[in-house]
Formats: structure tokens, C-alpha cells, sequence
């Protein structure tokens, strides 16, 4: 049972949370002027890595609050949780959690290096 | 006297307390701090069990939770029977019942036996090569033969009859083993003021120290440093001791699975204490301190009662007191083995040999036992063994230089001691993702790399023996506790002194001229070396596959005495090294743990939350029948005498439209949306327009999930410019909430709005009919409900009955109607002042069966029954519903995504039979024509179908492809006797015009 560190109450037992979906998938301010391909993107598409994986996280059976969090889908440790609207913080060599690369095959993405983690937008979206 | 075997004097059991207990029907006797196993042994019973597959005779083999042979059923009485525990590890009390297993018709004649004799026709694999054909004599035939056949103890035939209770728990420090590491972890940790728990399998805290008779640690023997260690522990407040405790799974995040045995070994316990009890312990840190389980050597027929674990027979000497024979051979590749045989032979079991596998032998021990004067072979093997339900001699051969065994002799005995050597217990840090690798010098798989805060201490990391395993587990719980971020902690050193024991040890079949023999590797499943070099010959590699092909390590004992020998075997067939072979993954739990124990008090009553409504108990004493939504108890009908389902739903369907209904709708869930952006927040969420929804009025609001299907529906009422009261379907409320928080906590934070769930602090008691208004009038204060006064969907808030109330006027039977919402503690007193004043109105209380007929007479559909989460609000009717202006709402732009407006979309249809009393089944398929070549292409399904009293005839509800084109058409509903021809209608069969509405 994973430990989760939410940011407005600290780290509870995953049983009071619910897992959202990825996180900064941005709605589109005016959707009706999105084109389909666009809002089937939005509707449907996620990046689902092996690695670091930014996801929503809410506190439902504590803050109510929803939060983001930078999960590593291979060990399911958190790396960092943080807050709607916060940008998805660069993590430092000595970062809690951080373990050291492992080794790949060439040509696949090494989302284990923390400073590709892709850049977070200013507004947080919301999974359907 | 307690058994012929047993030791005049010594051991830790309680010769004052003697205990008797029956096995197999016979009485015997043992000692308190006796297991059942030693008790057995004590009295000289070592037959305690058939085996898996070929029923061969099992004895004893270990003295811990690694016996793979000495399972046993106990429990005098069903309700507290329970099969398959390990005889080693129960605890004898006064009057325990145990009986053995897998045997018929008994355990010294079994019949199943008879598979030893025909094992050629059954090797490994033996059920996917033999029962191919006929393919239906599988399931009917094979598989439940084979199942009767195999297994292992019997179910219980009562419900259980105890308790068990769960808890959490935390602490700086998790200690799992309390042998001598991890009692050295646990006394550094604490003396750092971290708050420390130690769990251990066994009912006494020491591990090995339990069964040692030779060694001193701060220059007193074993057993009185152990006693003072223990009473240091006890004696400090930040230290939680836990025997009888295993931690049996490690979680992520350092959550570490415990099943405590709380009075298993009680004959007597007090009934509030549970049977088990489950800890969920989270620890900052973890020392593993599980150490080390003794292999057994792979020889041909290793198998027969009397053949020991070599560290098992020495803990029943040393630790019970008991002679488990009286001339003993101990064959061995281990310098552990000779320790065993010096302790017998003080104990008076004459040792008729030592055989050892290596060609020389020259460490301490064994120059201890050459210098007590015990024979020894070197450079020699077992190569078979005699006796059927007790071994009576053993095979002996030297190893000549090619590699086969010359020159057997025999030697009579009635106790074999055997040692592989020792492998150390990685199991958790396998389970917790910590990696391990091979250790040549060790022969065995050590902890690597940690993937959590743990570190593994004494020899289950391969450090073996007293002093060193001291030293490892003292540095181990500094470490953890400095981690742990209780610093200066005190360095602890100890002088122990007790004799190294060197060796490797010995993986795989050990030489062997009898090819053809029984060697076995798991003796649970009873897999033999031959299994595996045959599982090898037909070209399995991988030890994944092997394993899951000859089920090797895949019994109950997760393979603890038998995955190091398959792998040697395996890699020794192979010719690789072991690292190349690989080891099969860990898994939880390390000992079976009883459903029982994970269960909780999650069973009857708790099984699941019920909710119940404020007039529940008055249904029930009225005789209603209920049914389950969510978690809702709903009234489903009230039946009156003789009265079954159709009749009693006819009777209350038809006082509803003729005169006047009560029905209990608190189970609807409830929102309040307040705040100055509150109607900008319901344009977002629902398809309608609120902006111009006048306070006092109320709109039927319809919600999608942003793929543009139909999520929920509910009747809003508007108090207020910034106050709205939402209801919700009953299962959808959380999942709306949850959904409209998610959209305003991180889609549209700026709105100021607040939602707050308010499902259980409204009761609402709906009165449906044309009398609804004369039933209510004289109860409201404050409020005019004349017709002109307070159309249909309006929302007064004044009092009834002297209680605040917020009345709606609403309808879902298409009948004149009031939901009158009050504080849910006034529910049941409202509710019955409404019922007596409708008592001259013939008011009849109704429930959910009624209600179902009466919307769908009027079409009204039910979300998650006329939809099934791909429906647009077009295809159930409901297009009225979505705001054509609005800029944006959640599912709005999906709407207009091209598959959402196809004109081939199942749209809501009613159906009419032809025979009026032919009710359809709900999910029926339907189609164009009866007799289409298969496939059929299904246009549709009935989703709703019932018989209208109130109409004299059947109705359905159905979503069908380009539905609407096709009304007044027929179309068909195949069904397995029959074909149903029906007409597609409108979907509303009753006041289509919806006048009775406005009355």
C-alpha cells in the first residue's frame, strides 16, 4: 500500500486517496472552437510511460483536494507531489525517491532522467 | 510420563504441565511449549501425513513454518477446524484435536498409494499429456477426478466460529526475525529511543538461539543471554514485541503484512480475544533478520518417515527434550550437520555414521565430532533408503573418481539426519523489489540493492554464525535507526562464542547410480529429480517454466527446502552456472494466511456498509420487502396478504394514479451549490441553461461526462440567486461530487462556488397522486400550494407538521406531486403525520417496483438503465434538455464530435406485444426479422419492461438503431422458445399529453 504525500495534509495511506488520471492535460479554453482531431486528443490520448508519470492524485477521503503528483510507474514511488496550478518541479540530483538511471536500450526515452520530465503547463486540466 | 522419547531432563518445554492431545483418534501425551510435532515425536509417532501426488508415507522433515510434509487438520469442532497447518508450528494445548491428511481410508493403509506403484505413468506434466481427448471429459471427468485425488486437508464444514480483528501500526524500527540478529537489531534500535517493533513466526522470541546448546554470549550460555535480552526489550516502552507473529508480505512504501496467531495454541481463550489478527505496519525502517532454512539433500527415497533436517533434529533434542530415534546416519555436505550429531549423541542417540558428501572435512566441528569419537565418511553418499512407514537403513557409497558411486553398503538406523546446507530467507526483500544475486562462495542468493528502507542482517544475508550474526544485527539497527533519524545511537558489541560453521553446502541431486529412483526435490508437490531433468529434456529452459511445468516450489511452502535444489538440478543438467538459470520470483505471503485474517470483520452484517432510510424500520415492520441500490436498503413493495410481487406493484401503481402514493425517495442523492458564481458553475455542469431558472423554480438537469454521453440526471431546485439544491440519481451522488470538484478545483478555480453533499441530511417523502395536494395542505405552514400558487417544478421552503421543510413540486409518476424534504431526524415523524392525514385519502405507501412502472408508463428514463454510458442525451429523448446557446458545458464539444449525431445511433423506442399479457425480458435482444442467417445482426435491447396494471397491458422500453425512423414498425425478440414479434411505439404510454402533471 503506497504512502502519499499530499501537499496540504502530508503523507497518508493510499486507501484515502483516488487516482485522477494524468495530469496537465489541458482543456481547451474555448473547446468548441477545438477541431476534432484536437478534442479526440484531449478526450482520449495519454502518454501512459514507463518512468516518471505526472498524475492527479485526490485526497478524497481526507482534504477533498485534488493534487499532482510525479509517480514512477516502475516502482510506484512518489518523486514529488505538488499543487493544481504549481508547475511540475525539476528535480535535483539528491531529490527524495530519485534512484539512479537505469540502464536502456538506445533510442528509447529515458524519462528516469528527471530534467526531461515534459514541462508542465500553467493550468492543470482535467481527465474525462 | 510424556511419551517414550522424550529426554529426562532439558529443553524449554514445562515438564509440570503435561498436556494430552489426540492424533488420528489416539490419545497422547505431551508438554507445555511442546509443538505438535515434537509431541508426536516425543512419543514416537514420526508417520504424520501422505504426500501430494504419489501418497508415499511423510514424517517430520523440519522443526519451523519450512515443513513441506507435516501438514495436519485441527480442531475438535467444525466451526474451528482448520486444515493444512504445518504440525511444526502448532502449539500443543490440552485437548487438541489433530488429524492427518490426504489419506483413505487411513493413514497407515492408503489406498492412494497406489499412484507410487503406476508414477511411470505419471511424470511431470503428466495432466497436459494424458487428458487430451475426449476434449468434454476434462471438465466433466479428469479435473474433478483429479482434483478428489490430489490436495491437501478438507474445508471446514461450518461458517468459522471466531473473530478477527485488524489494526494498524507504526513505528521508526520493524525487526522481522528475533534470532540472534535480529534481537541484536532490536536492543541497538531501542537503546536510541526509536520506537521499535519485532515480530516473529515462532511462540518464543530467539530463533536459532532456541534450539543452541553450545554457545555463550557475553560469557553465559545462549539460553540465559537470551532470556536477559528479552526481559531488557520487554522492559522498555518505545519496544512492541509480537511472537507468534509472521510477516508474511512486504508492501510498497515499507508496509509490512503481519498475521498475528492470537489463541491458536489456547485451549481456553477468553472470547474476546480474536483468533487472528492482521497488523499493517508501516516502519520508517526495516531490519530483515529472517534467517536461514536448512536444505535437504536430494538422494533417492529422501523421502520416509524418520529422515530429518539435520538443524531440525538438534532443535528437538536441544529445545524439547525429545530422541526423534535411536541410531541416526547424518549424511551431509555442511559442517552444521556435525553440531546436530554431537548434541544427539550427548542426548544419547547413538550416531552410526557421518556421511559427508565433500572429500575432506576439517573444520572445527567436524574435528569436534572425529574427536567425540563419531564415525565419519567422507567423500561419500547415500544412494537409497529402506522401511516403509519408518525409515530402517541407508545405502551408503563412496565417490569414486569419475563420479559415480562404487562399493554401497548398509547401515540399519531409525533416524536419518540430512544438510544441504543453508539457504539464506530472501523472501521479503525478494517481495519488496530488493534486488539479489548469487554468492559463490555461499552457493546461495544474498540481498543486493534495496528498492525500500530496508537492510537484511545476520543469515538471511549469509552471515552465519553467533558472534557475527550478533555483530551484522546490532551495525543493522544502528543503521536503521540513525535512518530513521535517531542519531547517537550506542555502538553495542557482544563476545559470543560458539563454533563457526564453514561450508557451501551442496545444490542439486547429489550421485547417484540409480537413475530411476526418487529423489525429491519438493516434497510438498512431490517433484523428484527425474521431473526436472525430464522437464529439461523436452526443452523447457526457463526455470520460470520449469517451475510451473513440474509445479516444483509452487506448494503451499512456496518452496523454501526445495527452489535452491531445483536450480542446481536444472543447472547442473544444463551445464550452466546458477546465475544463468535464474531464480524464480517470491511472492506473498511467505506462510499461508487465512482468509479469515485478511477478511477482518468484514463478514455478515459488516460485510458491506448498509444504508439504511429514515423510515426503514417502519417498512420493515409493515412487512416491505427490500432490495439493494448502492448501498441503499430500498423498499421494493409493500405486500399485503397473499399478495406477490405483481399484485401488491398493480394495487399501489393504481392508488397512486386514482388517488394519492407515499414513497421514501431520501436515497436520491443531494447537493448544495452556494456562492455568487453558482449558476455560472451549473451552466458548466449541466447540458441545460440556469442562468435565467428563476429562485422558486426548478429544472430537470441533465449531466455528460466530457466524451458528451448521458452521466446523471436530477430534479434542481433554485432558493436562491446563489443557492441551488441538486439531486443526483442514488448510486451517482459521489461520483458527481466527485466529478463537479474536479472540474472546480482544477478546471475553473477562480469560480466561487462551494459544493457540499447534503444526501443524508434531507429525508424526502414523496406524495404522488391526485389527492397529493389534499393529503398535504393542512400539514404546510407557510407555504400556498394551490396550483396557481406553485406550479409544477417549483421549490417553496416553509414548514410541515412544525418541521422546516423545503417542498418540491415535482413528478416522476407523471401524476400530480410533492417531494417534501425535511432534516433527516424528522423523516419518520413526517412521514408518519403525512400518512395519517392520507389516511382518509386512501394513501397507499409504495416502493421502488411501483415507481419503476409508473415513470416508465410515462417514459421517463433511469440513467445506467436506459443508458449504458455511451448514450447522447438525443438518443434517450432528451435534446430538449441541452442548452443550444450555451458557450461550453462538460460535453458539450463532443456532442458535436460526427459519430454523435449519426443517424444509425440507437435511439429510445417503446415497444408494444401483440399478446398484451406477454411481458419481454429486460436485456432481450432485437431484430429485423425472425429468420435471418446467423450472426443476426441485434439492432438493440429491451431496457425496461413491466406489466401496467393502469393500462391493462405489457410496456418496454428499448434502444434501438435509428429507433425513431422506425416507429409503428415490427421488429422482433428472438428468445430461446420463441420469437416475440413487436411494435415500436412512442415512448410514452400513458397521458401523453401531460396534463395530469398540472392538476
Amino acid at each position: 500500500m503506497l504512502l502519499i504525500p499530499c501537499p496540504y495534509c502530508g503523507a497518508r495511506s493510499e486507501l484515502e486517496f483516488q487516482n485522477a488520471g494524468e495530469a496537465h492535460i489541458a482543456r481547451a479554453a474555448r473547446p468548441a472552437e477545438a477541431d476534432d482531431q484536437a478534442w479526440a486528443q484531449f478526450l482520449y490520448h495519454r502518454t501512459n510511460p514507463k518512468g516518471l508519470h505526472a498524475e492527479r492524485w485526490r485526497h478524497s477521503h481526507g482534504c477533498g483536494r485534488f493534487f499532482n503528483a510525479l509517480r514512477d510507474t516502475v516502482s510506484d514511488a512518489f518523486v514529488a507531489t505538488y499543487r493544481i496550478g504549481e508547475t511540475a518541479p525539476t528535480l535535483g540530483e539528491n531529490a527524495i525517491g530519485k534512484k539512479p538511471p537505469r540502464k536502456r536500450a538506445p533510442g528509447k526515452t529515458d524519462t528516469g532522467k528527471t530534467g526531461s520530465v515534459k514541462t508542465a503547463e500553467a493550468t492543470d486540466g482535467t481527465a474525462p | 510420563m510424556s511419551g517414550r522419547f522424550r529426554l529426562r531432563q532439558g529443553g524449554r518445554i514445562d515438564r509440570a504441565r503435561p498436556l494430552r492431545f489426540t492424533f488420528d483418534g489416539t490419545s497422547y501425551e505431551g508438554f507445555a511449549g511442546d509443538t505438535l510435532a515434537s509431541a508426536l515425536l516425543a512419543n514416537g509417532v514420526h508417520l504424520v501425513g501422505r504426500s501430494f501426488k504419489y501418497h508415499r508415507p511423510r514424517g517430520i522433515l523440519a522443526a519451523g513454518s519450512d515443513e513441506p510434509n507435516a501438514l495436519v487438520g485441527i480442531g475438535g469442532h467444525e466451526a474451528r477446524y482448520t486444515p493444512n497447518l504445518r504440525a511444526t508450528q502448532v502449539e500443543l494445548y490440552d485437548g487438541l484435536v489433530a488429524e492427518s491428511q490426504n489419506r483413505w481410508p487411513s493413514l497407515r493403509f492408503d489406498l492412494g498409494a497406489i499412484n507410487d506403484l503406476a508414477s511411470p505413468l505419471l511424470p511431470a506434466g503428466f495432466y497436459y499429456k494424458t487428458f487430451m481427448w475426449p476434449k468434454s471429459a476434462w471438465r466433466l471427468l479428469y479435473e474433478p477426478k483429479i482434483r478428489a485425488m490430489a490436495g491437501l486437508g478438507r474445508a471446514a464444514t461450518a461458517p468459522d466460529g471466531d473473530r478477527y480483528t485488524q489494526r494498524f501500526a507504526h513505528c521508526e524500527v520493524l525487526v522481522v526475525g528475533a534470532g540472534p540478529a535480529g534481537l541484536a537489531a532490536a536492543l541497538t534500535a531501542a537503546l536510541s529511543g526509536a520506537r521499535v517493533i519485532v515480530v516473529d513466526e515462532q511462540s518464543e522470541l530467539g530463533g536459532s538461539l532456541l534450539g543452541d546448546a553450545s554457545g555463550t554470549v557475553d560469557g553465559v550460555p545462549t539460553q540465559d543471554w537470551l532470556a536477559r535480552t528479552l526481559a531488557i526489550l520487554r522492559g522498555k516502552a518505545n519496544v512492541t514485541l509480537l511472537p507468534r507473529s509472521t510477516a508474511f508480505g512486504y508492501f510498497p512504501h515499507n508496509l509490512i503484512g503481519v498475521a498475528e496467531r492470537v489463541t491458536h495454541h489456547l485451549a481456553d481463550a477468553d472470547p474476546r480475544l480474536p483468533r487472528e489478527r492482521l497488523w499493517q505496519i508501516r516502519a520508517a525502517e526495516v531490519v530483515l533478520a529472517a534467517g536461514a532454512l536448512e536444505r535437504p539433500l536430494a538422494f533417492p527415497d529422501n523421502d520416509r518417515p524418520g529422515i530429518l533436517l539435520a538443524g531440525a533434529a538438534q532443535t528437538y533434542v536441544n529445545r524439547y527434550g525429545v530422541r526423534p530415534g535411536t541410531r541416526a546416519v547424518v549424511a551431509t555436505a555442511h559442517d552444521a550437520a556435525y553440531q546436530a550429531a554431537i548434541d544427539l549423541a550427548k542426548a544419547g542417540i547413538e550416531i552410526a555414521g557421518i556421511i559427508d558428501l565433500r572429500p575432506v572435512a576439517d573444520g572445527p566441528l567436524p574435528a569436534a565430532a572425529r574427536a567425540a569419537g563419531l564415525p565419519i565418511t567422507t567423500h561419500a553418499t547415500v544412494t537409497g533408503t529402506k522401511g516403509r512407514l519408518r525409515v530402517s537403513g541407508v545405502q551408503v557409497a563412496t565417490i569414486g573418481a569419475d563420479g559415480p558411486t562404487i562399493d554401497p553398503r548398509g547401515i540399519a538406523c531409525d533416524l536419518v539426519l540430512m544438510s544441504g546446507g543453508y539457504t539464506p530467507a530472501v523472501h521479503l526483500v525478494s517481495q519488496s523489489k530488493g534486488k539479489l544475486r548469487f554468492d559463490e562462495t555461499l552457493n546461495a542468493y544474498v540481498p543486493d540493492s534495496p528498492a525500500e528502507r530496508e537492510r537484511s542482517a545476520g543469515a538471511c544475508r549469509g552471515v552465519f554464525g553467533l558472534a557475527d550474526a550478533l555483530a551484522d544485527g546490532a551495525a543493522a539497527g544502528a543503521a536503521a535507526a540513525t535512518a530513521a533519524g535517531y542519531d547517537g545511537v550506542a555502538s553495542h558489541s557482544f563476545t559470543a562464542v560458539a563454533a563457526t560453521m564453514a561450508g557451501a553446502g551442496f545444490l542439486g541431486a547429489t550421485p547417484s547410480n540409480r537413475p530411476t529412483a526418487k529423489a525429491f526435490v519438493d516434497f510438498q508437490n512431490d517433484v523428484t529429480v527425474k521431473d526436472l531433468k525430464l522437464a529439461v529434456r523436452e526443452g523447457f529452459r526457463s526455470i520460470e517454466h520449469i517451475k510451473r511445468y513440474t509445479t516444483t516450489g509452487m506448494a503451499t511452502d512456496q518452496g523454501k527446502t526445495s527452489n535452491m535444489n531445483s536450480l542446481g538440478v536444472v543447472a547442473e543438467v544444463l551445464g550452466k552456472p546458477i546465475p544463468e538459470i535464474g531464480l524464480t520470483t517470491f511472492r506473498m505471503p511467505y506462510t499461508p494466511v487465512t482468509f479469515g485474517t485478511l477478511a477482518g470483520t468484514s463478514r455478515g452484517e459488516l460485510f458491506d456498509p448498509v444504508r439504511a432510510t429514515p423510515t426503514h424500520d417502519w417498512a420493515a415492520a409493515q412487512g416491505a420487502l427490500f432490495e439493494d441500490v448502492s448501498l441503499w436498503k430500498r423498499a421494493h413493495y409493500f405486500p399485503r396478504a397473499g399478495e406477490d410481487l405483481h399484485a401488491a406493484v398493480a394495487r399501489e401503481c393504481r392508488a397512486v394514479r386514482d388517488g394519492v402514493g407515499i414513497f421514501d425517495a431520501s436515497t436520491l442523492g443531494k447537493i448544495e451549490i452556494v456562492g455568487p458564481d453558482a449558476a455560472e458553475f451549473m451552466n458548466r455542469m449541466y447540458t441545460n441553461s440556469w442562468t435565467k431558472l428563476e429562485p422558486g423554480r426548478c429544472r430537470y438537469g441533465v449531466m455528460l461526462r466530457e466524451d458528451g454521453f448521458v452521466m446523471d440526471d436530477g430534479v434542481i431546485g433554485r432558493l436562491a440567486p446563489d443557492r441551488f439544491h441538486v439531486t443526483t440519481t442514488t448510486g451517482g451522488a459521489a461520483r458527481v461530487l466527485g466529478m463537479m470538484e474536479d472540474y472546480l478545483q482544477t478546471e475553473w478555480p477562480t469560480l466561487d462556488v462551494w459544493l457540499t453533499s447534503t444526501t443524508e441530511q434531507w429525508a424526502v417523502i414523496a406524495v404522488q397522486g391526485p389527492r397529493a395536494r389534499d393529503v398535504l395542505t393542512p400539514l404546510i405552514e407557510g407555504i400556498d400550494i394551490a396550483a396557481a400558487a406553485m406550479p409544477h417544478m417549483s421549490i417553496r421552503e416553509g414548514r410541515i407538521c412544525g418541521v422546516p421543510t423545503r417542498l418540491f413540486r415535482v413528478s416522476f409518476t407523471g401524476e400530480l406531486g410533492f417531494e417534501v424534504n425535511v432534516p433527516a431526524d424528522y423523516g419518520m415523524a413526517v412521514w408518519q403525520a403525512i400518512l395519517a392525514a392520507g389516511a382518509r385519502h386512501g394513501m397507499t405507501p409504495y416502493g421502488t417496483e411501483t415507481m419503476h412502472v409508473l415513470r416508465a408508463e410515462k417514459g421517463y428514463i433511469i440513467v445506467g438503465q436506459e443508458t449504458d454510458g455511451t448514450a447522447t442525451p438525443d438518443d434517450v429523448g432528451l435534446g430538449w434538455a441541452v442548452g443550444k446557446t450555451k458557450p461550453d458545458f462538460v460535453g458539450m464539444r463532443s456532442l458535436a464530435r460526427p459519430a454523435m449525431t449519426e443517424p444509425g445511433r440507437k435511439q429510445l423506442v417503446g415497444l408494444l406485444t401483440e399478446d398484451p399479457q406477454t411481458v419481454l425480458e429486460e436485456g432481450a435482444q432485437i431484430v429485423a426479422t425472425p429468420n435471418q442467417p446467423v450472426p443476426v445482426p441485434m439492432l438493440g435491447h429491451v431496457t425496461s419492461s413491466y406489466f401496467s396494471a393502469c393500462l391493462g397491458h405489457s410496456i418496454a422500453l428499448a434502444v434501438i438503431e435509428g429507433g425513431r425512423a422506425r416507429i409503428g414498425s415490427r421488429l422482433y425478440v428472438p428468445m430461446a422458445d420463441r420469437t416475440i414479434p413487436v411494435t415500436l411505439v412512442e415512448p410514452v404510454f400513458y397521458d401523453k399529453a401531460g396534463e395530469r402533471l398540472n392538476g
